[in-house]
């Protein structure tokens, strides 16, 4: 491969510029701003600040309403990203296998790609409504009385079915590629040397997809993380109560809706600081062990 | 002629070279803006009043602006406020009242607004209820009173009478014979939909119990603590869960509109909500239904208390031109005025805000055709008491969350009714520390 040069060395530097610029505008400085207010309490109206030191953080992480909400957020990034992958993946070696109508089914699974969070928020309060929800009622044929927004498990399984509903297609997509990207002549030497297509997957496709799979899953963690806000806000109904909430949802909680600054500012720095470190850590474990080529 | 004005003539005496242009200039009216919370059916009236008030003059013209619920509004008026393009008027609920009245110099005192422009205005032109809530400790009113409204009960007439049964008028009442019997016809017998509004903040005015120090929080920001942890409140929450235990009272979660809901598909006989919802009841149900006053424990006061008001009032924001203040302060007379208040009455359920307006509908035969109408107003002017005039607490917002949330737990059986207590008390207090550390009370 030939390498190329510019012919001034400020070149490269000129054209990452823009790039660049836009990180700063609105990345690096929010989060600087982030980090300033989060040693601060500040009144909303004129932006009159007393320094507090570290006390919105100790106050963050002493409070039982915190931990709770950080407790719901590992369980729910955990199930709606797996979740979402494996029912992906599932649905797309599936689509993958048919013969005939494939791009219908094709089209069919990644409908549900194109409705923005707040209207899938929309549909899930719908569908789990107390009084009116098809999914109450079904649920209700196996004999549990499902109470989104008054039982705590209730409404949590219903947010993570939505917010795994959601992100299937983009999963869909993703993997379909990545099917097809694998060669034929490896699949057709595979199924002669064995004939179980379960296994033949486990062995031959799985790791063969296992880049794209990496991919899905840090995607899958940042959509559950902060993606999913418009359909908690939905389901909750702007009026939080004693339903699980997620960190981000408390950031806007507090910040937005009780216009505690300082407070929500020092928890969106915790959860900068969450985010730093659980990518770090993905892109170290598991990184190592997927081989692109 | 002020600089000001100079400058504007003599700019449109300069532009007059240029046709068109110079004459929408200097005959251009005074533009301010409303920002507002008022969804659906109330934003249609909202915006009837504000053509109406342009329709009456043509020197003024206010634009009213949809600003999502009562706590976007805030947020949006603050976010405003600090990048200097806040609107002349913005509606703030009675939990953001404390935010916006302790932030000094944001907001010109409705009365000083009206006194400055020259209107005339008399604190007693009010109904009592609504005069102090948004007034400072002096009584100087701060906030102009829009929608008004105070929690009151609601009940299905059909089901009340399958059930052999009158609309309860104490709680005692309630548990002995009008739940069990509203139960046995099969009905949930009553639902609420604001348990830190219904079952807390007028739960305390219902029965003349003090709120919080510092005179309910009116007095000053700094030490004020909160008093819900209270044997009466404590007593009242281990009854209401008893309650939803023996299927008396139905409990669909924090949402206002589920348990609503509740009443209007005619599943629960009652429902504890806003005097406001009365026109909205109206189009939703199809059957007769009523309202009366809220209930009261006999055992906790002989006899009852008025309640706070609900809702929420309009704040003149300062840092704008005085034409434009002068603009507001006569959109505050207009809003005011008997006709208007008797026409957003009569739309919304709200209740009137000026005695004038409420004689207006009384002579008019409202109450007569609709007699749950009234039930609003004269609650509102029943006997006053110490503590009776309501609140003012500061991340209010966020002590509202809560009490929600450990109410929700109370009813779930993930906490009991004196630890949920202990730990509003403790959060709700360190909340109001914040908040006096926060404004520098």
């Amino acid at each position: 491969m030939q390498s190329s040069r510019f012919d001034s060395p400020l070149t490269p530097y000129f054209l990452l510029l823009p790039q660049m610029a836009i990180i700063a505008v609105f990345f690096l400085w929010p989060a600087a701003e982030a980090i300033w207010s989060s040693f601060f309490l500040e009144d909303p109206f004129f932006g009159t600040r007393t320094f507090v030191g570290f006390e919105n953080y100790v106050e963050a992480l002493s409070s039982a309403d915190y931990r709770r909400a950080a407790w719901f957020t590992a369980i729910f990034t955990l199930i709606v990203a797996l979740g979402s992958l494996a029912l992906g993946m599932w649905l797309a070696v599936a689509a993958d296998n048919v013969l005939r109508g494939r791009s219908a089914y094709k089209t069919i699974l990644m409908w549900v790609y194109a409705i923005a969070p707040p209207v899938a928020g929309l549909i899930g309060v719908m569908l789990f409504d107390q009084h009116i929800g098809p999914l109450v009622d079904f649920v209700g044929l196996f004999g549990h009385e499902m109470k989104v927004g008054v039982n705590w498990w209730d409404t949590a399984i219903a947010m993570m079915i939505v917010a795994t509903w959601k992100q299937i297609p983009y999963n869909f997509i993703f993997v379909l590629s990545g099917l097809q990207s694998i060669p034929n002549s490896v699949r057709e030497a595979a199924a002669i040397d064995c004939r179980s297509s379960v296994r033949r997957f486990w062995t031959v496709i799985f790791p063969l997809l296992a880049p794209t799979t990496f991919f899905l899953l840090v995607i899958n963690i940042t959509y559950a993380l902060f993606e999913t806000f418009g359909i908690i806000d939905l389901m909750v109904k702007g009026e939080p109560g004693n339903n699980p909430k997620t960190l981000v949802y408390k950031v806007f909680l507090d910040g937005f809706r009780g216009n505690d600054l300082g407070g929500s500012s020092a928890q969106s720095v915790i959860l900068m600081i969450l985010v730093l470190v659980l990518t770090i850590a993905q892109f170290r474990l598991l990184e190592r062990r997927i081989h692109y080529k | 002629m002020d600089r000001r004005t100079f400058l504007a003539v003599s700019a449109a005496t300069a532009a007059g070279t240029l046709p068109g242009i110079s004459m929408v200039k200097a005959a251009s009216p005074v533009d301010i803006q409303w920002w507002h919370a008022m969804g659906g059916k109330l934003g249609e009236v909202v915006n009837e009043i504000s053509t109406r008030f342009n329709a009456s003059q043509d020197a003024e013209r206010i634009t009213p602006v949809y600003k999502g619920g009562y706590e976007d509004t805030l947020t949006a008026t603050i976010a405003a406020f600090r990048a200097g393009e806040h609107p002349n008027i913005s509606q703030v609920f009675d939990a953001g009242a404390a935010t916006i009245i302790a932030a000094r110099g944001a907001v010109v005192a409705a009365e000083d607004l009206l006194a400055d422009a020259g209107v005339a205005f008399d604190p007693n032109d009010y109904i009592e209820g609504v005069r102090y809530f948004y007034a400072d400790s002096n009584g100087k009113m701060i906030g102009m009173p829009f929608n008004s409204s105070t929690p009151i009960m609601y009940y299905n007439e059909e089901a009340l009478k399958k059930a052999g049964v009158t609309p309860p008028k104490t709680w005692e009442e309630f548990e002995e014979v009008t739940a069990p019997a509203l139960k046995k016809a099969g009905y949930v017998p009553m639902c609420q939909s604001h348990l830190p509004w219904i079952f807390t903040e007028n739960f305390h005015s219902r029965h003349n119990l003090q709120f919080a120090t510092n005179n309910n929080g009116f007095d000053g920001v700094k030490g004020t603590k909160i008093l819900v942890n209270n044997p009466h409140m404590r007593m009242h929450f281990s009854r209401f869960k008893n309650w939803i235990n023996n299927g008396l009272f139905g409990y669909y979660g924090t949402g206002w509109g589920d348990n609503q809901s509740a009443f209007e598909k005619g599943e629960a006989a009652m429902w504890l909500g806003s005097s406001g919802s009365f026109g909205g009841l109206l189009k939703s149900t199809n059957f007769p239904f009523s309202a009366t006053f809220l209930p009261y424990w006999k055992k906790v006061t002989e006899k009852p208390y008025r309640t706070f008001i609900g809702g929420a009032a309009l704040f003149a924001l300062s840092r704008k031109p005085a034409e434009e203040n002068k603009a507001t302060a006569d959109f505050f007379k207009f809003l005011s005025s008997p006709e208007i208040q008797y026409y957003w009455h009569k739309e919304t359920g709200y209740v009137p805000i000026t005695n004038a307006a409420y004689e207006l509908a009384k002579k008019d035969g409202h109450y007569e055709r609709f007699p749950a109408a009234e039930i609003g107003i004269k609650q509102l002017n029943d006997r006053p008491g110490k503590w009776t005039r309501g609140y003012r607490l500061g991340y209010y917002v966020q002590i509202r969350d809560v009490m929600n949330r450990e109410y929700g737990r109370i009813i779930s059986g993930e906490t009991d009714v004196d630890t949920a207590f202990a730990t509003i008390e403790k959060e709700a207090n360190a909340l109001l520390d914040k908040f006096a550390r926060t404004v520098g009370g």
